[in-house]
């Protein structure tokens, strides 16, 4: 069953560690290592290490505006600086979203596009079909690792390792000699501490794996952890809160959204603007340790149905549930109580505002 | 209790110790494994009359929620309150301080129906094939 799997090029490392693995999007991925808790308190503590590689790595050679780069993502691209990242969304006729992603500027013709592993089939033929031939547009997912070093410490453990790095700035990026060899690393992370994503060669990313976990400070650290961390940041997970159907204006995303140009999907989104969207987003804090769970349902204090749980954890900082869920429009407000679960059992829960986590030292 | 050695077992991973006339449960080492960091219980109600093999806690982790059966019939005279605040003392010491809750055993005969630390072990080597 796991042969059809893709994996990294650190699967062997994972499996040395003992780590649990699972299909991931249709990666073998590693859940957790220690225990997910240990790598949560590692990571917002002190410096874990995340092999991130499934993701999707893209190249665009072309003009922005001409060969319709622009026009495919929902963030403004013209007047990015060299060196400088943005998140944005490619959606659909429909204003639905096919992916979340960052994209980089390496020069003013040459910009790398990250996106989520499970749809990089779906997104290089959605670019493909919808920029000009005279552009470049390349799949370097697989000849691309990719590993997140995050946490307080993540800048002194890198600068030993790349040198010149400690210099960076939050959502900058530049390319380093990273052990003799030109990779990219960024600012960026998806925890909400300081955190450098390291996007270099698979061969040079195996030795740079044990070089950072030779320090001390480093623990590996699985996707177990990682979406604690995102949710307590209400950090978007394409699946959860985005998906298809799902309006980037009802996934609270709309700062992300630049409606000053011309964008696929813009229309739609305007007329929701226009109209009122169906649903929004919602942040709850449980009344106890027990816990949301994505895929369950929401329900006002009348026991009515309003909406679905898309993620759900047990906070370590706060200890107890949280949650992030899409509601419908005005069945519930500010201060009313919800519930969360199924028609047998309702667990009590307060609205909040995001992030849950507030400590953290993205911006240090 | 302690010596999990002597303790008896069910196929769902519980355990249950007797100590006088009084029955432990707890959740066996590959449960509380396989559930991973333990993040919250929810007790039966002290009074309740349990069946065996029948639910009676369920536990929930960073992964998932499960339910917890009882390994003995009986009557619920004490949950461990430890718990509640600290459920990660499954993970922790699952035969001993994570113990789950106490139970006035209402037929010892029901012992024949759960295996031995020995059976119990050997019942693990054949899941992990």
């Amino acid at each position: 069953m796991q042969s059809s799997l893709q994996k990294t090029p650190l699967y062997k490392f994972h499996c040395e560690l003992n780590a649990r693995m699972v299909d991931f999007g249709g990666w073998l991925m590693p859940v957790q290592y220690d225990g997910i808790l240990s790598e949560y308190h590692q990571c917002r503590e002190s410096c874990a290490l995340f092999d991130i590689s499934h993701m999707g790595e893209f190249i665009f050679e072309g003009d922005l505006k001409q060969d319709g780069l622009d026009k495919i993502l929902t963030c403004e691209t013209s007047g990015m600086s060299l060196g400088s990242s943005r998140y944005g969304l490619m959606l659909n006729e429909k204003g639905g979203v096919i992916d979340d992603l960052i994209i980089f500027c390496i020069s003013e013709k040459k910009f790398m596009i990250v996106v989520n592993a499970s749809n990089i089939e779906k997104d290089f033929e959605h670019l493909r079909n919808n920029l000009s031939d005279s552009s470049l547009i390349t799949d370097v997912s697989s000849k691309t690792a990719k590993l997140d070093l995050q946490g307080p410490l993540s800048r002194d453990v890198l600068k030993k390792i790349v040198l010149g790095t400690e210099d960076l700035e939050y959502f900058r990026f530049d390319s380093f000699d990273i052990l003799g060899e030109e990779g990219i690393v960024s600012r960026t992370g998806y925890t909400g501490e300081l955190g450098y994503e390291i996007f270099c060669s698979p061969k040079k990313a195996e030795v740079l794996w044990q070089k950072f976990l030779d320090d001390d400070r480093v623990k590996p650290a699985g996707l177990g952890s990682r979406d604690i961390l995102r949710t307590e940041m209400a950090y978007s997970l394409y699946g959860n809160e985005i998906t298809e159907d799902t309006s980037p204006l009802e996934a609270g995303l709309s700062r992300f959204i630049c409606f000053d140009k011309e964008f696929i999907g813009r229309n739609i989104l305007l007329q929701q603007k226009e109209n009122g969207i169906k649903r929004k987003i919602v942040y709850f804090l449980s009344d106890s340790r027990r816990s949301p769970r994505h895929g369950q349902s929401l329900y006002a204090s009348d026991s009515k149905e309003i909406g679905i749980v898309t993620s759900g954890i047990f906070s370590p900082s706060i200890e107890k549930g949280i949650g992030i869920g899409l509601i419908n429009i005005d069945s519930a407000s500010d201060g009313d109580k919800i519930f969360f679960g199924d028609e047998k059992n309702k667990m009590p829960a307060i609205f909040t505002k995001r992030p849950f986590y507030k400590k953290g030292s993205l911006k240090t | 209790m302690g010596n999990e050695e002597e303790y008896l077992y069910t196929k769902d991973h519980e355990w249950v110790c007797f100590e006088d006339s009084i029955a432990f449960v707890g959740v066996a080492d590959y449960a509380q494994n396989a559930l991973g960091d333990i993040t919250f219980i929810e007790f039966p109600e002290i009074g309740a009359e349990v069946e065996q093999f029948e639910q009676f806690a369920s536990v929930e982790s960073v992964k998932a929620a499960s339910d917890i059966f009882s390994p003995i019939s009986g009557k619920i005279i004490e949950a461990n309150q430890d718990l509640a605040s600290a459920p990660e003392l499954i993970n922790k010491s699952c035969y001993e301080k994570g113990w789950i809750s106490k139970i006035d055993p209402s037929d010892l005969d029901e012992k024949d129906n759960l295996m031995t630390f020995e059976d119990y072990s050997k019942f693990l080597e054949g899941l992990d094939t």
